[in-house]
């Protein structure tokens, strides 16, 4: 029962960082209604920012607590990265508004393999180890389970993300030309709504929530690569599909799921005589028994394509 | 005369590739590679152009489906070699008989795969389907990599020893049936309806077709052709492991059929050749070659999504095939 707990915990840990993800992949979705294939390399360029912040700034940042530093760093790459979404819209999606939507796809296909590759370019091929930015240390819990500092910061900072977040896309006006965007874009722009204004401003805030994500998975799973935001931003996808796409809640409430999921079948698929390697498979099999059963997702509304 | 065009054209494209392959042994082993690589790619682009072209849905797991057929065919080779051989005779027809036999389980494996897929997805919209095929890719690469190594699909490092029939008459042939029954099956009154998906999902539904039907159909074709493919590049190349059929397997197919023109099966064999035979000379610059394969998805999008050679090319005004 301990370990069950235990592996519930680490779950919520993994899935917290995937709901951030999926949050970008949502909120675009539910601007443009389509997927940018490009957010979980967003998510690696986030990581990446964080890692050589931290090389450059170390002079400024070593003698400030280490709370303070993760700040100015999350900060700072969640901007870098938010200018990258709002240049990457710009140059390859934003030529393509009134194109068919498979047009769409296959650029954002070509946008992530280009960041990838110039990411291997530029940064090499090789693993690198991320700089431990919170230090280690363990929390020991009641009913003797135990979380690292890491996790409980990781917890700590997706929540407050998630609180600023909801606060923006409720209680401002681009907010409620986010939602407004959403609901009808022609209507929307005859009420006043800038929307590439608006368009611009969600892959920004997308791309911001995409580099936390990267910076916190990263501190969660210390090594940093230019591919790794293949498979989790593919995770963080499904998270967004079972949750409903282009519902903000629903990509939090599916990322937990995914990443609780994938936890638990990692952690007893040895007792069922399966390879642990199979736990990257989960997502897919959700995902297909999601399209199958529900394609509108946990929270989704169905909806009807008219002529 | 005019009427049996096409399969003219298809036995004299047999003759041919079978008369060539009759002198391939005075060809440079290296050029051989390439020439048998590039009626693989023909096959795997002609195949992929009837989902993503004619059909206009957007599949990414061509390369699982190919990894299917490679799988398949290479175990019915290793496996049953010995037995086939017994029952078919161990001389060049005998050997044949058994390369076909083996070819075929791949394609047909590939084909059921392609429709447990296809059927719960297609019912959705494009992007999904580019998803779920991603992710089927992924599927079919974490399984065998978690074979056991001592198992009939050889686990993380793959099969080795496979028979090396390929010739360039299996290849080319291979290629040339596959054009043949794409061709064929777009030009039908019946194929109508592919075009019709593409061009109006909403629209053809409403005139009475089966738009489910036909997307099964095309992505199940496709896949068989893909495992056709799978199977030739396993007994080309002698060796399969699972990291050859991923993701960037899939990219390369993809942008043949784009750069060709989505649609034009002319297009798509001359892009499948020029894009091969690059791959080759551009081996020196492997870590700039996927930035310009990106690059090109991204500027024929926006500058010219028809692609290079587009359908519209080849056919009289007013007429779209």
């Amino acid at each position: 029962m301990d370990q069950f707990a235990q592996q519930l915990l680490n779950g919520l840990f993994l899935g917290s960082i995937y709901a951030l993800i999926a949050l970008g992949y949502t909120m675009v979705y539910g601007v443009l209604r389509f997927i940018n294939f490009a957010h979980g390399d967003v998510f690696m360029l986030g990581a990446f920012s964080g890692l050589y912040l931290k090389k450059w700034m170390e002079p400024v940042l070593a003698p400030l607590h280490w709370s303070l530093s993760l700040t100015v760093i999350l900060v700072l790459s969640m901007l870098i990265c938010a200018a990258l979404g709002i240049l990457i819209e710009f140059l390859a999606y934003r030529p393509l508004r009134n194109r068919p939507r498979l047009n769409v796809l296959i650029t954002a296909i070509g946008v992530s393999l280009l960041i990838e590759y110039t990411g291997q370019l530029v940064f090499g091929a090789t693993q690198q180890s991320f700089p431990p930015l919170i230090p280690a240390n363990n929390i020991a819990l009641t009913g003797g389970l135990a979380v690292t500092n890491t996790q409980m910061i990781v917890f700590v900072t997706v929540v407050v993300l998630l609180v600023a977040l909801r606060h923006i896309v409720m209680r401002t006006r681009l907010g409620l030309a986010m939602r407004a965007l959403s609901l009808n874009p022609t209507a929307s722009a005859l009420m006043g709504v800038n929307n590439s204004v608006v368009i611009s401003f969600t892959f920004g805030l997308g791309s911001a929530l995409a580099a936390a994500g990267g910076i916190l998975y990263a501190s969660l799973y210390p090594s940093v690569e230019p591919f790794m935001g293949i498979i989790p931003g593919l995770k963080a996808f499904i998270a967004a599909v079972l949750g409903g796409i282009g519902n903000i809640p629903g990509a939090a409430l599916g990322g937990l799921i995914i990443g609780v999921t994938e936890t638990l079948v990692g952690g007893y698929s040895s007792t069922f005589g399966l390879p642990t390697g199979y736990k990257d498979g989960v997502a897919f099999v959700i995902l297909i028994l999601i399209l199958l059963f529900k394609p509108s997702g946990l929270l989704g509304k169905t909806e009807r394509e008219k002529v | 005369m005019k009427r049996y065009q096409a399969q003219i054209a298809l036995a004299i494209a047999l003759l041919v590739s079978f008369a060539v392959s009759q002198f391939s042994d005075q060809l440079n082993d290296y050029y051989l590679d390439i020439f048998l690589t590039t009626g693989i790619s023909i096959i795997l682009a002609v195949s992929l152009n009837l989902v993503n072209g004619h059909t206009g849905q957007f599949s990414l797991g061509h390369a699982g489906f190919m990894a299917v057929g490679a799988y398949a065919a290479a175990i019915v080779s290793i496996q049953l070699g010995p037995q086939l051989q017994h029952i078919f005779g161990s001389g060049g027809a005998g050997t044949g008989a058994a390369f076909l036999l083996a070819l075929l389980v791949g394609g047909v494996c590939a084909a059921l795969c392609g429709w447990i897929v296809g059927v719960p997805s297609l019912r959705l919209r494009g992007d999904y389907l580019a998803i779920v095929t991603l992710g089927f890719n992924e599927i079919i690469r974490v399984i065998l990599q978690n074979t056991k190594p001592d198992s009939v699909c050889g686990g993380a490092l793959g099969l080795g020893g496979i028979p090396a029939h390929t010739s360039i008459f299996w290849a080319f042939g291979a290629a040339a049936v596959c054009i043949y029954v794409v061709t064929a099956m777009i030009q039908s009154t019946w194929g109508r309806g592919f075009l019709a998906v593409r061009d109006d999902e909403i629209a053809a539904g409403s005139m009475g077709i089966n738009t489910t039907r036909y997307k099964v159909t095309a992505f199940v074709v496709g896949a068989f052709f893909a495992g056709i493919g799978g199977g030739l590049y396993a007994h080309q190349k002698g060796a399969i492991n699972p990291e050859g059929f991923n993701f960037l397997k899939s990219v390369d197919v993809v942008v043949m059929v784009i750069l060709g023109g989505m649609g034009s099966t002319v297009g798509v064999v001359l892009a499948a050749i020029v894009l091969t035979v690059l791959n080759e000379y551009l081996r020196d610059f492997e870590q700039y070659r996927m930035i310009i394969f990106a690059l090109l998805l991204i500027i024929m999008m926006i500058a010219r999504p028809q692609g290079l050679l587009p359908a519209s090319l080849f056919h009289k005004k007013g007429r779209t095939a």
